[in-house]
């Protein structure tokens, strides 16, 4: 296991941000922290990179305690945080250059290092250029490369997409797709898209306690393999007639909820349950379907699902 | 890897900002600058009883006290923010550790201090001072242990500090107080008693006194007596500000 985590927990005043969590992450693997903003992920990113102390509990990289060992912890890892922590008055090669240096790599390994990373994510022609003069999404490719240039263990990504827009996301998420295959990456975001895409493995965070932990495709399947989405007129949905509908379909459907105008139905099958959802809704009266339509469920909608209120959409940041 | 490193890559770092950042050589040095003229035209034909130098001689080495004071306590709060959003963080996640990064922070804050201070000797030297004596070769020694001294200081305060809204606190009620106690506008004979009692538990005090020993040759105290708490408080606000900072946990 390269990241054992113990019954962790992290207190700020009154306030439990993490709360008595477990997980453990394998040599190799992408590791997910899915959550909302205040879930608690950035805490637990702070603790894996020894920046803030545990109130009790224990995480353990390679083997050393984060409480004991911080030092042999800091030197397995790279972190990539949320806010940027270039310097943005030096060049790209000078920030880039004092990383290695700091990680105690040689003169002439630094440099090769250099030219190999910077041809990996295209900034080679900016190179002697300061920061300050890169747009965000070079800056967020300069961090990433920086965060592994010394090698790491294992790579602490926290939110590397946000505020990026869509392709410059996906630029991102390529090159993290690269580098996996030599380093193990924990990283937390509240993109469900990009946990789908990148995780081997997600754990979805929900007021500094793990709901849930698998990976995308079997949290998915735990809601069931297809979802009916009926839509309505606005006028004639309401929570009644949810529940009539959900009565109907009892012993069918794994979950049911209102979003929106629309019935979301989660099924195993949406072909052998939809002749019965018709059958419900003609015992409905003054209801007129708009749209019926089947799809398959998302981690957005696990999440919704796991979150227990699906009226509480607003909640959950982005995406 | 080596801690001397982590130390050396912080210092180059400060030192690069520096070189880069124009208006920091002016910004910092304006308002001593303005000390220094009005005060050496305002009270050019003062004497006061017992000093045998001129007023501008008087004042330049306190002015050039003033100047690695006001940049040192700045360059070591400002390591608030650089906590909790910048660079410092990158750093604080590093395998250095953490006694290294205060020293490597405080030692690239002093020699920017010290540029600074050599700087505003040079313009006092426009203005009329004339560095004489056979300790001048001291000067630079002491002018940087006392950029040390005050930059750990800041350093110090930006372990206790939660924002950057404080620093205003900092500099009203902590750096004016220490300048105006430390000798550097006027003998501290001149002042109350209890004032002067206050003014020899200041450590700016000392410096401004050697400094001005060491380019005019007078003194008020006995040079070895300040020359050792110089040396004695860089010594005592570095361990204090590596502790403090040691024990910081970023939010």
């Amino acid at each position: 296991m390269s990241v054992v985590v113990k019954n962790l927990v992290k207190v700020f005043g009154n306030i439990v941000a993490v709360d008595s969590i477990n997980f453990s992450v394998e040599k190799g693997e992408i590791f997910g922290l899915l959550g909302p903003n205040g879930a608690g992920k950035t805490t637990t990113m702070k603790i894996l990179c020894t920046l803030l102390k545990p109130t009790s509990g224990d995480a353990f990289v390679e083997g050393y305690s984060v409480r004991r060992d911080p030092k042999k912890v800091r030197e397995k890892l790279g972190v990539v945080f949320q806010e940027s922590t270039l310097d943005i008055e030096l060049t790209v090669f000078e920030n880039l250059d004092l990383h290695g240096r700091l990680y105690g790599m040689g003169i002439n390994e630094r440099r090769s290092r250099i030219d190999e990373l910077l041809e990996l994510v295209n900034l080679e022609d900016y190179r002697n250029v300061q920061v300050k003069k890169l747009s965000g999404g070079m800056k967020r490719k300069l961090e990433v490369i920086r965060g592994i240039m010394h090698s790491p263990d294992i790579l602490i990504l926290d939110e590397p997409t946000l505020g990026l827009d869509a392709a410059t996301r996906r630029t991102i998420w390529r090159h993290i797709e690269e580098i996996s295959e030599d380093v193990t990456i924990i990283l937390s975001t509240h993109y469900m898209e990009e946990a789908e895409k990148l995780c081997d493995r997600v754990a979805v965070m929900r007021n500094g306690k793990i709901v849930a932990l698998d990976s995308p495709q079997s949290l998915k399947e735990r809601i069931g393999e297809e979802i009916i989405v009926l839509s309505f007129e606005s006028s004639d949905i309401n929570v009644e007639r949810l529940k009539a509908v959900s009565d109907g379909l009892t012993g069918l459907a794994t979950h049911i909820s209102l979003n929106g105008n629309a019935i979301e139905i989660h099924v195993k099958s949406a072909s052998a349950v939809l002749p019965e959802v018709m059958e419900v809704l003609r015992t409905l009266r003054d209801v007129n379907v708009k749209g019926v339509e089947i799809r398959k469920p998302t981690l957005e909608d696990v999440f919704i699902t796991l979150s227990g209120d699906s009226t509480s959409g607003d909640e959950h940041g982005g995406t | 890897m080596g801690e001397l490193d982590a130390v050396y890559v912080l210092w180059l770092r400060d030192l690069k900002r520096y070189l880069r950042a124009k208006s920091r050589v002016f910004g910092s040095i304006g308002m001593p600058f303005f000390f220094l003229a009005f005060f050496s035209l305002g009270f050019r034909r003062v004497e006061f009883p017992g000093v045998e130098i001129d007023y501008v001689s008087f004042i330049s080495p306190g002015i050039a006290a003033m100047v690695v004071l006001f940049t040192g306590v700045f360059s070591g709060v400002s390591v608030v923010w650089d906590r909790q959003f910048g660079f410092l963080r990158e750093i604080m996640v590093s395998p250095a550790s953490r006694f290294s990064i205060a020293l490597g922070r405080a030692l690239g804050g002093a020699t920017t201090a010290f540029v600074q201070g050599l700087i505003m000797v040079a313009v006092s030297m426009l203005i009329g001072f004339r560095p004489a004596g056979n300790n001048l070769l001291l000067f630079p020694v002491l002018l940087f242990l006392t950029a040390l001294t005050f930059t750990s200081i800041g350093i110090a305060i930006s372990t206790v500090m939660r924002d950057i809204h404080g620093f205003q606190i900092v500099v009203n009620f902590f750096v004016f107080p220490i300048f105006f106690l430390s000798g550097a506008l006027f003998p501290l004979s001149e002042l109350p008693s209890f004032v002067e009692a206050l003014a020899m538990l200041n450590p700016l005090t000392y410096s401004v006194d050697a400094l001005r020993w060491s380019t005019t040759g007078y003194a008020f105290f006995n040079p070895i007596l300040s020359i050792a708490v110089i040396f004695l408080s860089c010594f005592l606000f570095l361990l204090l500000s590596s502790f403090l900072f040691s024990r910081t946990e970023v939010e």
